[in-house]
């Protein structure tokens, strides 16, 4: 494959989706594409968009998947919010996605599966590449099935093999238009095929066939560079949030010294963090796939009650049907770690598609007074420290923490400075092996005085011997109490003790240090958000960025830092859920902005309504 | 006796050191207190030490029971006590864990939760106290009350058919099954000593009186005037037989799916380790809600590998494969990708 004679421009950033029906191998291709992408060095920002039907009825509508990929010649904070490029496998997937095109982006379109038939299953009259609908559009009409197929026919692969090697095709044209390196993709396929040599030959074949169509075509003219984004030194991979996330708790129990132990129902968009810690087994992790979302938390309070690092992953309708073992474990005083990657609700919502709407399930959703830690990454490959950050508060400080994780950084992936596992921090605890009382008693209520935890006396040690429970403790001994100065001192102590755990303040992102509007996030928004503000800076509006981690407890000079500026505007994938919170604790006079269309923020909505804010109040 | 990855004590316990500082605070007559002292009697027989002993329990009268155990306890919430359990066996094999249930809280609230520690076969050893009543709520009737029963939820009289709590372990395919009586220490005793020796899942339904809510509920069994011709008791290799002169004989009628009661015949000759559970689901079959006539002892124990067996083989099969320290290892993973360097 030589690098062709064809003119060659510079972008410094460019969007491209891939669109498909869901068994076109889409997320394979973008994966694919975005890996090529990350070896080159650009920074990259990837959204997976799919439905939540396995398989919908082909060329359908609620069949397309797609994947965008954001890369760019320097950082950047989101996966874009309007393609460049829109690769079409099929008139469902260019119907489902023209709306998000500017004029002038092109579009690759697959013309063998514009058939009559294909076309009339979702409303087309009369074929768009021929009607001249698309004329605001740079059109490729590539006829990508037949080609892969008569490339494949001369290796003697079969029809239906050749077609499924289409994507490969795509992938190659693109890869050549935009000038990736395609090693590690011949390398993969070798790897994912390794028992097919025949699937490897033919997707190797059928990549080339799209790599040497690009450079032989007159449909087009132009090759594209992106540079490589000047990024911080040292190795990098792409990796997703809940790819992270898994990692993060692996890191977790190794810096912890503890096994670690997840009990887990499959959820979506969970799920995949139960895949890839079962994979770990190395590392002593345990996984149970219990038998409802109650039973997987109940045996990761079990297994903390016996000294394991205990997990629990889940989506929101997990994290309410584990509530009352939440409130159990708060009563107890065990570390535990419930991880909620949210989607869209209530009830089944939309599985697939993103939202914050468990923040206010997560701080107030439990029976009684039932305070604990919760903290939310902002970007996928935050997930990885979030996680090792929830299961140093757990431990340190013997509580449930919720993570909240959402979809949008559950699947979206960027690329991810390898942190060296000897410099995360020490997350390491000492179990109690001795009497703390007088005359050799052991009192499991006890506190220690800088962290108000109890010890952590797990069965087998002898001479400690206790037993603990739901019914209210007496201070101390935690004896069964029904006295009301105990309670109340106990309710009391239980909402201190997480009120007083120390967490970082929270910076303020102020470039000119002339801002009078901030805005503040928390969790996934952090990209659209600093692009948005980056947006305005550039244009000389100047606005101030905070984002919260940390949620509970809030950082110390948050009431400070909203008392600096004239307007404070919070925008939430829910109806306003923290800006609730805020207004109610430091009677801030805060703006909510809320999108619940199961999408994330584009930078642009942010931008105006910034704008507006900036230049209006 | 017990698991192989249990420790034993050096030293010879007593039931005095199995007597927690609590005071208990059943209602007296409770036959909750003939079976927390049979239980305190029997575990120095263990050899366990008493901090390898976990008691977990749910909610209800008899979920009180692990603070009255010298041992460790938790006392959890409503159902979920196998599940709890399930968390704390497995990471720990070297505890010896119990589940103190009831009726209530196994078979319905937490009814999931049972069948499936016991399809699981997780090393616990599950003692169901059935008093076929709801106790603690002040007597609402629950699964396993007769049909027709009139409590303050149910004026008219129960719809509800109930479960009878044997069956239901077997249909689970529970390894071990067992039911007795909480007035018989001895009995009691011979059965939770077969629980204990049991690997994997032991379940054990104790008939238990509830004075103040369902008093008598037993009584057929357990009065010396009638129990002699209801009562069965299954002994390992012996003519299923019972009545005052031996009279009555359990049966397998040729032709038949289950077991039949009858004056003279051929007496089935007990094994409770049959591998198809149909054999002891027949016998679960022979009592109703009437306890006409009714098997006590051990009806199912056969063995499979447990569950925490088959997990711990995991993890050790692959930290054989571990080469290097955690963090060496955590490197590896991490790097594990397509990896690209910035100078």
């Amino acid at each position: 494959m030589s690098a062709g004679a064809k003119r060659v421009e510079q972008l410094d950033r460019v969007v491209i989706r891939f669109a498909g029906d869901s068994g076109d191998g889409m997320q394979l291709t973008g994966d694919r594409f975005t890996s090529e992408t990350a070896q080159l060095g650009n920074d990259i920002s990837t959204l997976p968009n799919f439905p939540a039907e396995i398989r919908a009825p082909a060329g359908t509508l609620p069949g397309v998947s797609s994947f965008q990929v954001h890369f760019a010649d320097y950082d950047i904070l989101t996966p874009g919010d309007s393609p460049n490029v829109l690769v079409a496998m099929n008139p469902a997937a260019l119907k489902a996605n023209l709306a998000d095109l500017p004029s002038g982006a092109d579009i690759i379109v697959n013309t063998d599966e514009f058939t009559k038939r294909n076309l009339a299953k979702v409303g087309y009259a009369a074929s768009p590449l021929e009607d001249g609908s698309l004329s605001d559009y740079a059109v490729h009409p590539v006829a990508l099935t037949s080609m892969t197929v008569g490339a494949l026919a001369e290796l003697g692969v079969a029809k239906k093999d050749g077609e499924r090697a289409k994507n490969m095709f795509a992938l190659g044209l693109l890869s050549w238009m935009y000038s990736r390196p395609f090693e590690s993709t011949l390398r993969f396929l070798e790897t994912k095929f390794a028992k097919r040599p025949d699937l490897v030959a033919a997707n190797k074949a059928a990549f080339q066939a799209g790599w040497n169509f690009g450079e032989t075509t007159e449909s087009f003219t132009v090759r594209y560079e992106v540079k490589p984004a000047r990024m911080k030194p040292g190795t990098y991979r792409n990796i997703t949030g809940n790819q992270a996330l898994a990692l993060g708790l692996v890191a977790a129990s190794v810096r912890s010294k503890l096994p670690l132990f997840l009990g887990a129902y499959p959820i979506t968009p969970a799920s995949d963090i139960l895949h890839e810690l079962s994979k770990h087994k190395k590392f002593g992790i345990t996984t149970v796939q219990a038998e409802d979302e109650i039973a997987a938390i109940g045996a990761a309070v079990g297994a903390s009650y016996g000294g394991a690092l205990g997990v629990t992953t889940t989506s929101g309708p997990g994290v309410a049907l584990k509530g009352e073992t939440i409130s159990l474990a708060i009563a107890l005083e065990l570390p535990l770690v419930i991880v909620d990657v949210q989607r869209a609700g209530p009830s089944t919502g939309m599985p697939t598609k993103t939202e914050q709407a468990d923040l206010n399930m997560a701080l107030f959703g439990r029976h009684g007074e039932a305070p604990l830690a919760v903290i939310a990454p902002k970007s996928p490959s935050d997930c990885f420290h979030a996680a090792i950050e929830a299961a140093r508060i757990a431990l340190k400080y013997r509580t449930p923490v919720i993570l909240l994780s959402d979809n949008y950084v559950a699947n979206g992936s960027e690329p991810w400075l390898l942190p060296s596992a000897d410099e995360l921090p020490d997350i390491s605890v000492e179990f109690t092996t001795e009497p703390n009382g007088e005359d050799g008693r052991f009192l499991p209520y006890l506190r220690d005085p800088e962290t108000m935890a109890r010890p952590w006396a797990i069965p087998g040690t002898a001479g400690l011997e206790h037993r603990i429970g739901g019914l209210e403790k007496a201070d101390k001994t935690g004896d069964i109490s029904y006295d009301p100065a105990n309670h109340e001192h106990m309710v009391r102590t239980r909402a201190a003790r997480i009120e007083a755990i120390p967490v970082p303040d929270v910076e303020v992102e102020d470039a000119d240090e002339n801002a009078r509007v901030l805005v503040l996030g928390w969790g996934s928004t952090y990209g659209p958000i600093g692009a948005a503000c980056r947006a305005l800076r550039q244009r000389g509006l100047p606005i101030a960025q905070a984002h919260l981690r940390h949620l509970a407890p809030l950082p110390a000079n948050l009431g400070e830092v909203l008392a600096a500026y004239d307007k404070v505007v919070i925008p939430e994938m829910n109806l306003g859920q923290l800006a609730h919170v805020i207004r109610a604790k430091y009677l801030v006079d805060a703006v909510p902005f809320n999108q619940v269309s199961g999408l994330p923020f584009t930078a642009a909505t942010l931008e105006n309504m910034l704008e507006d804010v900036v230049k209006n109040g | 006796m017990a698991s192989p990855t249990i420790p034993l004590t050096p030293v010879n316990l007593t039931a005095k050191d199995f007597k927690s500082d609590q005071e208990v605070r059943w209602c007296p007559g409770c036959g909750d207190y003939s079976i927390l002292a049979a239980m305190q009697r029997f575990m120095p027989e263990l050899g366990i030490p008493r901090e390898n002993i976990v008691f977990v329990s749910g909610i209800g009268c008899s979920s009180r029971f692990p603070y009255y155990m010298n041992t460790y306890g938790m006392h959890s919430i409503h159902g979920r006590a196998p599940a709890i359990a399930t968390g704390l066996s497995v990471s720990r094999p070297d505890l010896s864990v119990w589940v103190v249930t009831g009726d209530g809280d196994a078979l319905s609230i937490g009814g999931n939760h049972l069948i499936h520690a016991l399809r699981r076969n997780v090393n616990l050893k599950i003692l169901l106290f059935n008093n076929r009543i709801y106790g603690l709520t002040k007597g609402q009737y629950s699964p396993t009350s007769e049909l027709g029963k009139i409590t303050k939820s149910t004026p008219a009289g129960s719809a509800d058919s109930p479960f009878n709590p044997i069956s239901l372990a077997l249909g689970a395919e529970a390894t071990f099954v067992a039911r007795t009586i909480d007035s018989d220490a001895k009995h009691l005793q011979s059965v939770m000593r077969a629980a204990a020796q049991h690997e994997g899942s032991a379940f054990v339904e104790i008939y238990q009186n509830c004075n103040i809510f369902n008093d008598g509920a037993f009584e057929l069994i357990k009065d010396s005037t009638t129990r002699e011709d209801h009562l069965i008791r299954l002994e390992q290799g012996e003519p299923i037989t019972f009545g005052a002169d031996k009279q009555f004989s359990v049966t397998h009628p040729a032709g038949s799916f289950g077991l039949k009661v009858e004056e003279g015949g051929q007496a089935l000759v007990h094994d409770a380790t049959v591998d198809d559970p149909a054999y002891a689901f027949a016998l679960s079959r022979l009592s109703g809600s009437d306890l006409g006539t009714t098997p006590i002892g051990v009806f199912r124990n056969v063995q499979r590998p447990s569950y925490d067996e088959l997990i711990t083989k995991q993890l050790v099969d692959a930290k054989a494969t571990a080469e290097g320290t955690p963090e060496q290892m955590l490197d590896g993973l991490l790097n594990k990708a397509d990896t690209w360097t910035i100078l």
